[in-house]
């Protein structure tokens, strides 16, 4: 059976009111920009989204924002976005505010079968309250969940037909572990290569994770600090 | 003015071979003050080891940025990962020295540096990750908030970012180490007086001899 869709309406098609959605990317970079069109097209609510940032406020998942589609924002920054504030302070958006660290370990950790492991990150402060505090050698730990979603949404650079990913630069971020941790992970690409054309040693996630491939075209990867070296 | 002093002090923290994380704002300005001969690795928690100079105009790539969002190169022994990897690195010990910025920080070495109750909260980010992580935790600031207090605290008054977490502390007015006897300030900045840092600290420290015998 071919992973491979033509279009990203029948690929989100299973995707209902109420789903955890797991989103790749760090700030605009590596996100997953045409399958969050998709979702916001299709207009689905309540849903429960995780990933490290929530867009801007006319891009990237700020889109599921505006249309009102989010009720839970899992993130470890969201400070670039206003509308997430007004919907935040009015109570329309329930926010966890998790350290970066913390839920790329928590994605890694679902997407391996461990339900919870210990770090010392948070120790002390207010994410720790309400969780198990335990003591390894003489320093304190708190238990973190691992998270899996119902959907994960990646971008990745190349895919081959089996799923095999490969990403470009720092837009690798949190597509690998978000990769892992969906029940049905989808994968939109900006070139699809044939089966074998991939050098195994460079693959960075391997097509087991993966269900879905879809190729996308005109990548808008809108820069969100545009910094160069005679500014 | 003050913030070119803090940044002077806190780039001579940087030693040939480390590899160093450089928090967002104010602690990102130190890269560009490396001496060209020091072999030193930075860090990027979105994923890069070895960021290289901003880029030139045509050199820009929205694959490639900071953990700021902005657009970066990668320097020559530059490696990529994914984010659970890049936090391994950080939690398992394996950068050297975090430099941060902060809103305040408590004489017991506690940092708050993530949130204002009652205004927007952005998020921790990375911050907490890398206090409880990075072999080394060095904080820049103001030595006083623009009403004049002091952000040098016997507690911190905001949300903490990490409990005696911090190992020094480079202000305008001076440098503090923090140990398990607690703080001491080690360095007065240029031209400034200890009664002065006496008068604008809120923590109590205790006093190296080197400076006891300057003053």
């Amino acid at each position: 059976m071919s992973k491979l869709l033509s279009s990203f309406e029948s690929a989100i098609e299973q995707i209902e009111d109420g789903a955890t959605i797991i989103v790749g990317g760090f700030g605009l970079s590596g996100i997953p920009e045409k399958l969050i069109i998709a979702l916001r097209n299709k207009g689905v609510k309540d849903l429960t989204v995780v990933s490290n940032n929530c867009g801007v406020d006319d891009w990237g998942l700020g889109l599921l924002l505006e249309n009102k589609q989010i009720k839970k924002m899992i993130a470890s920054y969201v400070g670039e976005n206003k509308l997430f504030e007004q919907q935040f302070l009015s109570g329309e958006l329930e926010v966890e505010l998790v350290p970066q660290g913390t839920l790329a370990e928590r994605l890694r950790a679902g997407g391996a079968g461990i339900p919870a492991f210990y770090t010392a990150t948070g120790v002390g402060t207010e994410v720790a309250e309400g969780k198990e505090h335990k003591e390894f050698d003489g320093r304190t730990y708190i238990m973190e969940k691992g998270i899996v979603g119902d959907f994960a949404f990646v971008k990745a650079w190349k895919a081959d037909h089996f799923g095999n990913l490969v990403y470009r630069k720092t837009a690798r971020n949190f597509n690998p572990v978000v990769a892992t941790a969906g029940k049905v992970t989808l994968v939109e690409v900006e070139e699809l290569v044939g089966t074998g054309e991939l050098d195994p040693d460079e693959i960075h996630t391997s097509g087991v994770y993966v269900q879905k491939v879809l190729v996308g075209n005109d990548y808008v990867k809108r820069i969100e600090k545009l910094t160069t070296a005679n500014a | 003015m003050t913030r070119q002093l803090i940044l002077e002090r806190a780039v001579k923290e940087i030693q040939d071979g480390m590899c160093v994380n450089l928090g967002i704002g104010m602690p990102t300005l130190i890269a560009n003050m490396i001496p060209n001969d020091f072999n030193v690795m930075l860090q990027s928690e979105n994923g890069l080891l070895g960021i290289g100079p901003y880029p030139q105009k045509d050199e820009v790539d929205p694959d490639l940025i900071n953990a700021g969002k902005e657009t970066v190169t990668a320097k020559a022994g530059a490696s990529f990962f994914d984010s659970a990897e890049s936090f391994a690195m950080i939690r398992g010990g394996h950068i050297d020295l975090a430099i941060l910025g902060g809103m305040e920080v408590s004489e017991a070495g506690d940092l708050a540096n993530w949130m204002i109750p009652g205004k927007m909260v952005k998020g921790m980010g990375g911050a907490m990750d890398l206090v409880q992580g990075a072999k080394r935790i060095v904080v820049i600031m103001d030595h006083v908030n623009k009403h004049g207090e002091s952000k040098v605290k016997k507690s911190c008054t905001l949300p903490l970012t990490g409990e005696k977490v911090v190992h020094c502390l480079i202000t305008e007015l001076a440098v503090f180490h923090f140990s398990e006897v607690g703080m001491e300030l080690i360095e007065l900045q240029n031209g400034v007086t200890l009664d002065e840092v006496k008068s604008k600290t809120e923590a109590d420290f205790t006093i190296s001899p080197s400076i006891e015998i300057k003053a």
